[in-house]
């Protein structure tokens, strides 16, 4: 699946899938779980669907009708944050778990 | 309006703010081509995805050239798991991380019998590495020997 889709046909893989959804959202929005499952089924069909390596099936759907966010899309500056080298968790309970040896629902903590 | 062209956009933001060209993967050869052996409907698919998905608990991964991935039970509960990343807005992978991390939609396409089945670990990676070649010749490599052990029929890769 790709949300790139330039980028995509570069790196030429043999089966894609594009949504044109702003980047983040590669499979579908957020709570929308109807949603989510129909392009599940139409990117997943095309490995019974394609039959020539390179081949991109565009998907059905649309973000919004005014399109606005293409216009923002990186144009605005490159807002991404620093390259930091040490884990960078989504809240401190995070850190405090993986710190005191992980969880015991998750059979590898590290790979 | 058509797709958003990124490889341009980024190369004039790089040029703009003074980095170093950053050279994109073009593949000019076609594609090697493995068909499908059977319907989907008996398939046990795999997932890789590179938004940064981690369970609470691991280790969460870190924004500078990470080549390492994190294996996710396939039948984990979809609240433990977190999202971390340096390149996109996080805020609604942080609510919803199916949105890069197709996991409840897959796992409710098997209980539907569009799928015959999902391999029970499921694997997440930061992306954003500098270098191709650290990506080809070593983390896909890994993923790729983690595949063929698991057995799986066909890989879904969801990229951000």
């Amino acid at each position: 699946m790709t949300s790139a889709r330039d980028i995509t046909l570069a790196v030429n893989p043999p089966r894609s899938a594009f949504l044109d959804f702003p980047l983040g959202h590669t499979a579908g929005k957020p709570h929308e779980p109807d949603l989510q499952r129909r392009i599940l089924v139409e990117a997943l069909s095309s490995f019974e669907t394609m039959a020539a390596p390179g081949s991109m099936k565009e998907l059905p759907f649309r973000w919004s009708e005014d399109e606005e966010w293409k216009a923002k899309a990186f144009a605005e500056g490159d807002d991404r944050t620093p390259r930091h080298d040490t884990p960078q968790y989504q809240n401190e309970e995070d850190r405090r778990r993986a710190e005191n040896g992980g969880s015991p629902s998750c059979p590898v903590c590290r790979s | 309006m058509g797709p958003v062209d990124y490889i341009p956009r980024i190369r004039d933001n790089y040029a703009r703010l003074g980095y170093k060209t950053y050279n994109w993967v073009v593949n000019a050869e076609t594609a090697p081509w493995a068909p499908l052996r059977k319907p989907l409907s008996q398939c046990r698919l795999g997932l890789a995805a590179s938004g940064g998905i981690y369970v609470a608990g691991q280790v969460a991964f870190h924004y500078k050239d990470d080549t390492s991935f994190r294996e996710i039970p396939s039948d984990i509960d979809t609240k433990e798991l977190r999202a971390t990343h340096f390149a996109y807005d996080l805020s609604d992978a942080r609510t919803d991380p199916n949105v890069v991390f197709p996991i409840d939609a897959l796992r409710r396409l098997v209980r539907e019998g569009f799928l015959g089945g999902l391999s029970s670990r499921f694997y997440t990676f930061m992306g954003g590495i500098y270098s191709s070649r650290r990506v080809s010749e070593d983390l896909a490599p890994r993923l790729t020997a983690r595949f063929l052990e698991d057995g799986v029929d066909a890989v879904l890769l969801v990229p951000v």
